[in-house]
């Protein structure tokens, strides 16, 4: 059941809003040069840093169609009938919505490092950040998502919840962006290993609570 | 062979009690049927039965079960021959006949009328397999074809070994024991 969740996931993202979070991406990196000015020196040192909180704001934007539709339509209901566990569904949620949304911001990244002016070494870098964060911001986007789902005003709720449990990711993803050589990786890493861990577990209890 | 048992069921939603003190014992062939005014209780018995809730006192066993609520948990992009296919029930093509839904298998779910889905959710139950079927308001919304094929289906069912419980405010034929919930 998780297998064909997570192609269902991929298929409900490919052919509904999957390029939104890209296109945000894309928009916000290119008013960063309007918000800061021209100077391209400033602009390749606080570049990375830019393009994270790009990534961030992006994440948000699918939280609303990752489980509300599948909570008020009852298909949650029904997979836990047929014996699938909560924490299953949310890790199907992840990994199906990782696979849409983190290689399209990668390739978002490329046009968007151009438009904060880095390149060569310092791209490199902040691909592989990203490329390590993004599953962390799935995870996030999904327990986040399980924990607001049926509330009204969720969106909102979402983003004041989601922000701040990112703020370790943001911290050494562009740490390890920028110049910082050696540890800020590592720590990333380790702080989106506990994000991707941890978030089926949050969500599949939320889930169930949302259900009483 | 018991396909379910409940015993000493009590369940307060809002800071209501709906009901204390239920015991439930369904065999192989059996049908019950739960009445009660609006808000008695009756689809939260069977979302309780189905694990989807917990009750406030008592104990549940069940064998494996299938639901039909008012919820049509169905992707609405797809057409209804592969949106059933999703969840993999072994007798899908038996249930889909049974339900007069193959000449609408590629019209996406969209499209279909509440009695159309209404028989797909119920195709749905029958598809699984599962021997103990939990209704939810199963004719409502049928028309009279509809109701009979349900009606067939669920003597098929209970035939077979299976067991029914339903929550209806509509007489259901053959032989059913009755609860009736908020007296």
């Amino acid at each position: 059941m998780t297998g064909r969740l997570i192609m269902r996931e991929v298929r409900r993202g490919l052919s509904g809003a999957a390029w939104l979070p890209m296109a945000f991406f894309l928009i916000v990196a290119a008013i960063v040069p309007f918000a800061i000015g021209p100077d391209a020196q400033l602009l390749g040192r606080i570049g990375g840093g830019a393009l994270w909180i790009a990534a961030l704001t992006a994440a948000l934007l699918p939280i609303e169609r990752l489980v509300e539709p599948d909570r008020a339509d009852g298909l949650l209901d029904q997979l836990a009938l047929g014996g699938t566990s909560e924490e299953a569904v949310a890790g199907a949620k992840i990994a199906g919505h990782w696979l849409t949304f983190g290689p399209l911001l990668l390739i978002a990244a490329v046009p968007g490092s151009v438009l904060v002016g880095i390149d060569g070494a310092a791209l490199a870098r902040l691909l592989v950040a990203l490329a390590i964060g993004t599953p962390a911001l799935a995870a996030l986007a999904v327990a986040v998502a399980a924990l607001t789902a049926g509330l009204p005003r969720a969106g909102a709720l979402a983003g004041l919840l989601l922000l701040p449990l990112a703020v370790p990711l943001l911290i050494f993803g562009a740490a390890a962006s920028g110049v910082a050589a050696g540890g800020a990786l590592q720590l990333e890493a380790a702080a989106a290993l506990i994000m991707v861990a941890g978030a089926p577990f949050v969500a599949g209890a939320a889930i169930r609570a949302a259900r009483t | 062979m018991r396909l379910l048992e409940a015993n000493g069921l009590a369940l307060v939603r809002g800071g209501r009690l709906l009901f204390e003190r239920l015991d439930l014992s369904l065999e192989a062939g059996d049908g019950l049927r739960l009445t009660g005014p609006n808000g008695a209780g009756k689809s939260s018995l069977i979302r309780l039965i189905a694990g989807l809730l917990r009750p406030s006192a008592g104990w549940i066993e069940r064998a494996e079960a299938a639901l039909a609520d008012e919820a049509l948990a169905l992707d609405r992009e797809l057409p209804l021959g592969d949106a059933l296919a999703f969840w993999d029930g072994p007798r899908l093509g038996e249930a889909m006949t049974a339900f007069d839904l193959d000449r609408l298998a590629a019209v996406p779910v969209r499209m279909l009328s509440a009695g159309q889905a209404k028989r797909a959710r119920l195709a749905r139950v029958m598809a699984s397999g599962a021997p103990l079927w939990l209704l939810d308001e199963p004719i409502n919304g049928l028309d009279s074809d509809g109701a009979a094929r349900l009606e067939a289906a669920i003597a098929g069912h209970r035939t077979a070994g299976g067991a029914v419980v339903a929550a209806s405010h509509a007489a259901l034929s053959g032989a059913w024991r009755t609860l009736e919930l908020g007296r």
